[in-house]
């Protein structure tokens, strides 16, 4: 079992979403599970709790889901989302203090190395630090 | 202030057609100072409470409050979504766990303003919605047996709103503005008096 930790990516614009994530998978391969979502649901700038949620369970790994987001709603939907996954994925999924592009790559480097939950997220958050 | 199934209905109903007659001021507001989605935003999670009002009405208060809540949360598509959502979803599980209306109705109502301060990380004085909730809360409380207990509701929530041109935002996107912030009044304060007000107005033609 090489189990690594999966990447969610949510943006307000699906396009964005979807290029980090193209971005993720030259660099990093197919090692790691990566899914994105971007839009409100009437599919303009914005995001969508289900679309979040749909995400996250397609990303799932056993070592938990680390998401990258990009504006204040974009967290806020998706901290609202994790509540509403089924109890026992709640505490395997973390919402990363980090710049949406830089944080994605380094956090999907980290993963694809088979790092924890906590170190994927530690190395996305020290983009933030200082 | 008895709240019957359809009083409950019609004011939900009346707060829900404020708030998506009142869009285009909402937009006004946030383009003003975040990125001007908030009267789409709402406009849609209210247009989908209004949908499933029908179902929602024949739920206990409790599970009408979160059923509101959800719909909110799914629906709305910006941060003012998981806020408002966790408005109603923290008074529909104050109900759940014992409390009552109308005589817990500043407790039940302190329950949603601590979730959205929880969600947002914010406090009052921030220009959020958060400076007409918190007032409202206060007046809730120190009000609870006056006869014109929604006059007061009314006035602070429309005080309060207006209150917030003047601060500086620091926090949500408006605070990427700073001082360029102050002067204009904050769009998630001014659709919370917009639903306090409905829902007032409601209740007195009930009265």
């Amino acid at each position: 079992m090489n189990d690594t930790v999966g990447i969610v990516i949510v943006s307000h614009s699906k396009d964005i979403a979807k290029g980090t994530a193209d971005m993720v998978r030259q660099m990093v391969g197919d090692e790691v599970n990566v899914a994105f979502c971007g839009g409100n649901p009437d599919g303009g700038l914005g995001t969508n709790v289900s679309l979040i949620i749909d995400a996250i369970n397609s990303a799932w790994s056993s070592k938990g889901v680390a998401i990258l987001v990009d504006l204040g709603g974009a967290e806020t939907n998706s901290e609202m989302a994790v509540e509403m996954l089924e109890p026992e994925r709640q505490d395997l999924v973390v919402v990363c203090d980090a710049p949406i592009v830089e944080g994605a790559v380094m956090a999907a480097t980290e993963a694809a190395g088979g790092s924890s939950l906590a170190q994927v997220r530690a190395v996305a958050e020290e983009l933030s630090a200082g | 202030m008895s709240l019957q199934p359809e009083t409950f209905k019609t004011l939900v109903k009346v707060a829900a057609e404020q708030v998506i007659a009142s869009a285009p001021e909402l937009t006004s507001l946030d383009q003003a100072i975040g990125d001007g989605d908030h009267g789409t935003n709402m406009k849609r999670g209210f247009e989908a409470v209004l949908s499933k009002l029908d179902a929602i009405a024949e739920q206990p208060l409790d599970q009408a409050l979160k059923s509101i809540g959800k719909t909110l949360v799914m629906t709305v598509g910006g941060a003012s979504g998981p806020l408002y959502g966790s408005f109603f979803l923290a008074a529909g599980e104050a109900l759940s766990s014992s409390k009552q209306l109308p005589d817990d109705l500043a407790e039940v109502f302190g329950s949603g303003v601590n979730a959205v301060s929880a969600r947002g990380r914010s406090q009052v004085g921030e220009k959020t919605m958060l400076d007409v909730l918190v007032p409202v809360l206060e007046t809730l409380k120190a009000d609870a047996g006056r006869q014109d207990l929604l006059d007061r509701v009314r006035a602070v929530a429309a005080e309060s709103a207006a209150r917030t041109a003047p601060m500086q935002a620091t926090k949500g996107r408006a605070s990427f503005l700073g001082a360029r912030s102050v002067g204009h009044v904050d769009p998630g304060a001014r659709s919370s008096c917009v639903l306090l007000q409905a829902v007032c107005t409601s209740l007195e033609g009930r009265q």
